[in-house]
């Protein structure tokens, strides 16, 4: 089952609302103060849409039209879409090397080739004018930190959990260990169904 | 304290020494080979180009600089930044990769960067992307770097510097080399190799700070440009404030790609020197890499495409094996940072928190002297030669002990600028000395120089003062005069009595000077300023030897 992208969209503008870096320090979740306040404020024009959204969300009971209460979705068609995506060996072979992933099997490549499918939808829609989105949070100030030490100092903590670690260092293997040569995976791809 | 580029400051430091520099530069592979450290493929205009073929093989030399910002902190965390502390002990939950963790940007990094740009001409871009860069090695605990891939911070800049020319007399050519781009991005980890128990231990203490990376276009054609160039950046970001520059300690990393073609012809091959982290050995990696390339061209090979590193025991660069084959960065836009927006005074929000909003146009009003201008700025106040001011300002703070110097002297810039590069900073070179370190104070070379203009001593005579200076008795100038009896003697009738022992106790010289070898007499005044430990004025000794030898 499908849903379309509009509803993808709306969901994913309600999930950016608690999506926002709430308290500006790295490290940990502190809680919900509200940033607004802190600085930058409508600096664009785009804030002051978000700070009205945010005030709305902040009530539970206030419910967002945009925000469907229930789950709900659009069947899309099958011939509205491009031929499905297949994945062949090769690409594997590639993806497996820059992901560091072992899925060198017919589950593995079924599941990515569905994973394409589903991305297959986004063609359905009409883009034309639009232009792309990198971020949720595009239109939001980035915070700027005073150049002053608050962290660090913590390495017993950190290297504490590190699996092998020597005089204060993670120890790590020698190098990348490197994927089976070529000829090698043919032999495993063919053992693995495929 | 001054890393020097050897390349151009050996050139620049010795003033006095005599060098060949071609301005564009046609290099011969049995030429390159054989220079010597600090020799670089530009020198010896007439180059012994043996081979037609070599003959039209020019070099092509890009860089991209690894500069790490000068702050307190790293760019995304609160984390401090410091060379060689404890391993792990300068690391925040985020510079280790925790999951949870966001990055905050440093505030000093970006003004940095700014402020650097503005420095190199470049266009500042009011808006700029962050972008991840995957790849997997241990000392990169994300497994992706935050860098700006899409929009960096600045683009389209360029350095000027000069490069030092001798034909047939010394001055200096202006060169200039565009700079692509300025973009904020992580240092990463450091890893070491435990060879023995076959492992890598890992130093996150580096993970995360700031630099500022630029690429510069491949407009130089030998290590000497390439090292010229390093060297300018250099002071400038120095100057600036926003890089120490340090190449020993890695704040400043030159990566060189390095290609070979025929003018006209489209670039050839390139091949990327990686991690030039000696300022001493950049002019020769590069030359060893344009000379190599070459002679694969010249025996009919073709240049292959890869990463080779300097070995700087064997001066030679070698291949290093690809991480991983063709790289695939699969870049991405970072999803945990909206874009950077700057501003300048008109289009700054009038709400808007200060903190909170970087003014371009501040910056640019902030940015401090350039090397350029003061070297500018010397030759014209001081009228001293355009070499010389390179020198002074290569070395720290030695522009500001020249110019204490002459606002303390009568003697002239002209006669203060030989003391300092020939005495001063020689002495200083020859035990590996800052100019902050010196022994002698600029009041009390001041004083010297006064005696000296004053008539009160003699050249030879204020040499001595100085070497007893140096010793750093504490003793002024003048007192050592007093106590060593080193003042120009006043005594006519004493000069004279040392002249006449002199000359009674030379009678072959006397006669070889009555039968016309004229030059024997210098002999004689020589034992003459002996005896008085140079006290007296030569002339006034010529004049009476002359009148007792005629």
């Amino acid at each position: 089952m499908y849903c379309t992208l509009g509803r993808i969209t709306s969901s994913l503008q309600c999930v950016a609302l608690y999506l926002r870096p709430v308290r500006h320090r790295c490290g940990v979740y502190v809680g919900p103060h509200v940033v607004e306040n802190r600085g930058g404020q409508n600096i664009t024009r785009h804030r002051k849409k978000h700070t009205s959204s945010l005030s709305q969300s902040q009530t539970p009971h206030h419910h967002n039209p945009k925000v469907p209460q229930t789950p709900t979705w659009e069947c899309v068609r099958e011939d509205q879409l491009p031929l499905p995506t297949k994945v062949p060996p090769d690409l594997v072979d590639k993806l497996e090397r820059l992901a560091l992933l072992d899925f060198r099997n017919q589950d593995g490549v079924d599941c990515l080739e569905k994973a394409i499918r589903f991305a297959d939808q986004l063609h359905v829609v009409n883009t034309d004018g639009v232009e792309p989105m990198a971020s949720v949070l595009e239109d939001r100030t980035l915070y700027l930190r005073d150049d002053r030490i608050e962290e660090g100092d913590c390495a017993e903590q950190l290297l504490g959990l590190a699996r092998n670690t020597l005089e204060g260092y993670y120890v790590a293997p020698p190098g990348n260990i490197p994927l089976p040569e070529r000829d090698e995976r043919e032999v495993l791809l063919k053992y693995s169904e495929m | 304290m001054a890393a020097s580029l050897v390349g151009v400051l050996a050139v620049v430091r010795n003033v006095s020494v005599k060098r060949t520099v071609r301005s564009k530069c046609l290099i011969s592979s049995s030429h390159v080979c054989t220079r010597r450290l600090g020799a670089s493929a530009c020198r010896n205009a007439k180059a012994q180009v043996k081979r037609s073929l070599s003959q039209e093989l020019v070099g092509v030399v890009g860089l991209e600089i690894h500069a790490q910002i000068h702050a307190s902190t790293k760019l995304f965390s609160g984390s401090q930044v410091r060379f060689s502390s404890p391993p792990n002990s300068l690391v925040s939950f985020f510079d280790a990769s925790l999951p949870g963790t966001l990055p905050v940007l440093n505030r000093r990094c970006v003004e940095a960067a700014v402020m650097t740009g503005l420095a190199l001409n470049c266009t500042i871009n009011k808006k700029s992307l962050f972008d991840r860069k995957h790849y997997f090695y241990a000392d990169l605990p994300a497994g992706y770097q935050i860098t700006q891939q899409r929009l960096p911070v600045a683009v389209d800049g360029r350095l000027s510097y000069g490069v030092l020319v001798d034909g047939s007399q010394n001055h200096v050519l202006e060169r200039s080399v565009r700079i692509k781009q300025i973009q904020l991005e992580q240092d990463s980890g450091k890893s070491l190799r435990d060879g023995h128990r076959s492992q890598t231990l890992i130093d996150l203490n580096r993970a995360g700070i700031g630099l500022m990376e630029l690429v510069m276009e491949p407009d130089m054609c030998c290590g000497e440009e390439a090292a010229a160039a390093v060297r300018e950046l250099q002071l400038i970001l120095q100057a600036l404030g926003t890089c120490q520059g340090n190449m020993s300690e890695g704040q400043l990393r030159v990566d060189a790609n390095v290609s070979v073609h025929r003018p006209g012809e489209p670039l050839g091959v390139r091949t990327e020197v990686k991690n030039i982290n000696s300022a001493r050995f950049l002019a020769r990696a590069i030359d060893y890499e344009l000379q190599r390339q070459m002679a694969v061209v010249e025996s009919g090979g073709t240049v292959v495409n890869e990463t080779r590193a300097f070995d700087f025991k064997s001066g030679q660069t070698i291949p290093m094996r690809d991480k991983e084959g063709l790289q695939d960065y699969r870049f991405m836009p970072e999803p945990n940072l909206p874009p950077l927006l700057l501003y300048d005074q008109q289009t700054a929000p009038m709400d808007a928190d200060p903190t909170q909003v970087i003014l371009i146009d501040q910056i640019q009003e902030q940015l401090p002297e350039l090397p350029r201008v003061t070297r500018e700025r010397l030759v014209k106040t001081y009228g001293i030669l355009p070499e010389h001011s390179f020198t002074l300002v290569n070395e720290d703070d030695l522009v500001d002990y020249f110019v204490s110097v002459v606002q303390r002297t009568k003697a002239e810039p002209r006669k203060v600028i030989g003391w300092v590069l020939k005495d001063l900073l020689g002495q200083l070179k020859q035990r590996c000395l800052s100019t902050a370190q010196s022994p002698i104070s600029p009041l009390a070379l001041a004083e010297l120089l006064d005696l000296l203009e004053a008539g009160r001593i003699s050249s030879p005579a204020a040499k001595l003062v100085f070497q007893e200076l140096w010793k750093g008795t504490g003793r002024s100038a003048e007192q050592i005069v007093e106590q060593q009896d080193l003042g120009v003697m006043r005594d006519h009738g004493e000069i004279e009595r040392i002249c006449q022992s002199v000359i009674d106790s030379h009678p072959e010289e006397v006669r070889a000077i009555r039968g016309g070898n004229r030059n024997v007499l210098n002999k004689l005044m020589g034992r003459v300023m002996k005896q008085t430990k140079g006290r007296a004025d030569p002339l006034l000794v010529r004049t009476l030897l002359e009148e007792k030898t005629s």
